[in-house]
């Protein structure tokens, strides 16, 4: 039928939509159920961190910081309070350390769960977002038991933490990881190998080493390509040099390299690692300590400008302050690994259809906090 | 149907047409009762059955485990407010639900409850079935359309495609009961399942153990039926991590609750068929068995069967729209044909 006219359709996923991870919005360009373009809009939860940061003293920038990845609070503060503290050039006690650590894991393991829960609700599966919130709630009971906050702790400061941990709490962190290791075997066997699961995912929006590099993808999302880079190891800040860990790339056991479903992997995998470093940091804990030794009264970081990245769990997470010698940063720049991983969805997924554009943005692992920030 | 009409003209009404009337009349009443009183039934299963899987214990608060919860939420949907979209095709709109509805109902009247319980025993009864189930896809369609979203409009042209898709690997394997059987009449497809294998009664005479090709054309249309019933993980038309709620989107309060009850309603019905063709319909699977009545067997077997839907629909991704075509297409409906073939042969040498 040469005569037949057909057109593109242009239809607007979100803001308001169950699969965009909060409010983001998608103009895609669709010819039947195939998708030609996507065109992310942003803007809808700009909450002008950077600006809010130029007027208010460090320590009190902390509480907006962990508001931009509120699925990984412990990891933003623990950046942000890194990057002053090395802007001050201060010493941290060990057990402080330590107990940063052993958070910013914990909290990694949280975001990879809610990662791992919704991924299967983009997908059409149910039941392991609650399995997945089940094991969260312990994480953030733990969180809850040492500084009363179960989403934005306001835990770790610059020089130190808020609270030491209570009573118990170990014993209870023992606990959680000898429930949570063996409960990746039960992911793998519900989600991970189920047929259609990997007829979803496998081979779908796959992102060659070559376009992740230069999408500047980070994190998890950067690792499933196959590229063997993890701040935590190649630019080892705090202590993590000292654990015994792997980093975890994708593979092509499913589907081609750095297709949907490694993706997906490699986050079940890291949260196996990083059980292994809260393990083997509870074991190291030193007893004696107090958390807020080194935290300084007065915080006036010379002049000068510092750019500190660490590993958040979408990525890396880098913070560009400028300080003029006064309580309040001239300038505070967050580069936040959600809005860099995003970008690559057109590139990704033209040609594929609406489900799949669901599946890899859900891979993608995006925080809409982060990225309008 | 036949001693309702009698009944009625027993205890004086006269005119054969008026209580022809009524019969029918008070026969849709029970069958509407009956969806309605299943619906609650099954959504309530459906919230434990889902709640126990997922490690939850599903509603507890509105009466004794929760067992007044769907009526808190039928009370709660008949307060809701009937919202028609300002650029909706008006007309079509108010129309989708109830033709969805209505298909569902149809295919009440040749659908057994039990020995001798079913309102019209046509001859041609199975065919009646799959013919009026293909009906739910005008229903769908015109939610889709009529809602003038684009997101509604997907849910509609995805259920046009499955449904049409799906109805074929179903009426094949039905016909396998029928080769059996050698009817198309339900009650005579059950009775012919009294006796199989060894000439046994009981469990060996239900068709889909009498040879291998049954036995696969039973799980066909245990896959196929599931889809036809846009259950997960063929619930493309109204998938909600893609299309929001697909053809449903605009509909709010018992306008909605139509499409929702049609949905339980067909999972009951291929619960049903697939006990009748495959399981022996109501036929006790202990030989000789009269304790327990023959309806009570069929709605065990169904409710079964129901079980098993659910079960699926918390375990499974959902499939994407090309794959639930090749499943279809290429899988499911070859293997019919298959079946077809090899029933065929094994009749002609063994039966």
């Amino acid at each position: 039928m040469p005569d037949l006219r057909t057109e593109e359709m242009t239809i607007n996923m979100g803001p308001q939509h169950p699969s965009t991870h909060g409010v983001l919005r998608m103009k895609l360009r669709t010819d039947g159920e195939v998708v030609n373009s996507i065109e992310p809009v942003l803007g809808y939860l700009h909450r002008c961190f950077e600006k809010h940061a130029e007027n208010l003293e460090y320590p009190q920038i902390i509480p907006y910081v962990e508001r931009c990845d509120y699925l990984a609070s412990m990891n933003d503060d623990l950046g942000y309070a890194l990057a002053v503290e090395k802007l001050l050039g201060i010493e941290i006690p060990e057990r402080v350390e330590y107990l940063r650590v052993i958070f910013a894991e914990l909290n990694r393991i949280a975001s990879h769960l809610v990662a791992f829960g919704t991924f299967g609700l983009d997908v059409g599966v149910q039941t392991p977002f609650i399995y997945a919130f089940r094991e969260r709630e312990m994480i953030l009971d733990l969180f809850e038991m040492t500084c009363g906050a179960r989403l934005l702790y306001n835990y770790i400061w610059i020089g130190g933490l808020s609270h030491d941990i209570p009573e118990g709490f170990v014993e209870k962190c023992y606990d959680f990881l000898d429930y949570f290791e063996p409960r990746i075997k039960e992911y793998n066997d519900l989600l991970t190998t189920n047929k259609i699961f990997v007829e979803r995912t496998a081979d779908v929006g796959v992102i060659p080493q070559d376009v992740a590099i230069s999408y500047g993808l980070t994190g998890p999302q950067l690792r499933a390509s196959g590229v063997d880079w993890d701040l935590r190891r190649d630019e080892p800040y705090s202590i993590y040099d000292r654990f015994d860990w792997k980093v975890i790339t994708g593979t092509d056991s499913f589907g081609s390299l750095g297709d949907t479903w490694d993706r997906y992997y490699v986050k079940i995998l890291e949260m196996e690692e990083s059980a292994k470093i809260v393990r083997q940091a509870l074991d190291q804990l030193p007893v004696e300590g107090d958390v807020q030794e080194a935290v300084p009264r007065k915080i006036r970081p010379p002049e000068g400008a510092l750019y500190f990245r660490s590993e958040n769990p979408r990525g890396e997470l880098g913070f560009y302050i400028v300080s003029e010698g006064h309580p309040k940063p001239m300038r505070v720049k967050m580069r936040s690994p959600a809005l860099c991983n995003l970008s690559v969805i057109d590139e990704i997924t033209s040609g594929w259809m609406i489900a799949d554009v669901v599946a890899v943005l859900g891979s993608l692992d995006i925080v809409l906090g982060e990225i309008d920030r | 149907m036949q001693q309702l009409i009698q009944f009625l003209q027993g205890i004086g009404i006269g005119n054969q047409v008026l209580a022809a009337g009524l019969a029918i009349l008070s026969y849709s009443l029970m069958v509407f009762t009956f969806i309605a009183v299943f619906a609650l039934i099954a959504i309530y299963l459906e919230r434990k059955v889902s709640g126990h899987i997922q490690d939850r214990l599903g509603p507890m608060r509105h009466g004794w485990h929760g067992l007044l919860q769907t009526v808190a939420d039928t009370i709660k949907l008949l307060g809701k407010e009937d919202i028609i979209p300002a650029n909706a095709d008006r007309r079509l709109f108010i129309m989708a639900p109830v033709i969805l509805f209505a298909a569902t109902f149809l295919v009440f009247v040749a659908l057994p409850f039990g020995p001798g319980a079913i309102a019209a025993d046509l001859n041609i009864g199975l065919f009646f079935i799959i013919a009026v189930t293909s009906l739910v896809v005008v229903g769908i369609i015109m939610a889709g359309y009529a809602s003038n979203n684009k997101w509604s409009l997907y849910g509609g042209m995805r259920s046009a495609a499955q449904i049409v898709s799906y109805e074929i690997p179903v009426g094949l394997s039905l016909l396998i009961g029928v080769m059996m059987a050698g009817t198309l009449n339900i009650s005579s497809l059950v009775n012919a399942q009294s006796t199989g294998l060894f000439g046994q009664g009981g469990i060996l005479g239900w068709n889909f153990i009498q040879n291998p090709f049954a036995f696969i054309a039973f799980f066909v249309y245990l896959v196929a039926g599931t889809a036809e019933a846009n259950r997960t993980p063929f619930d493309l038309p109204e998938s909600e991590s893609e299309l929001v709620a697909g053809a449903f989107t605009e509909y709010s309060g018992m306008r909605w609750a139509f499409f929702f009850l049609a949905e339980y309603a067909n999972m009951w019905i291929v619960g049903v068929l697939a006990s009748v063709v495959f399981l022996g319909g109501w036929h006790s699977p202990i030989p000789g068995d009269t304790l327990i009545p023959g309806s009570l067997w069929l709605a065990l077997k169904a409710l079964a069967i129901v079980f098993v839907q659910m079960w699926a629909r918390w375990t499974f991704p959902r499939l994407r729209v090309d794959q639930l075509m090749v499943t279809s297409w290429k899988y499911l409906t070859p293997i019919a044909f298959v079946n077809i073939f090899g029933v065929g042969l094994w009749l002609v040498l063994f039966g």
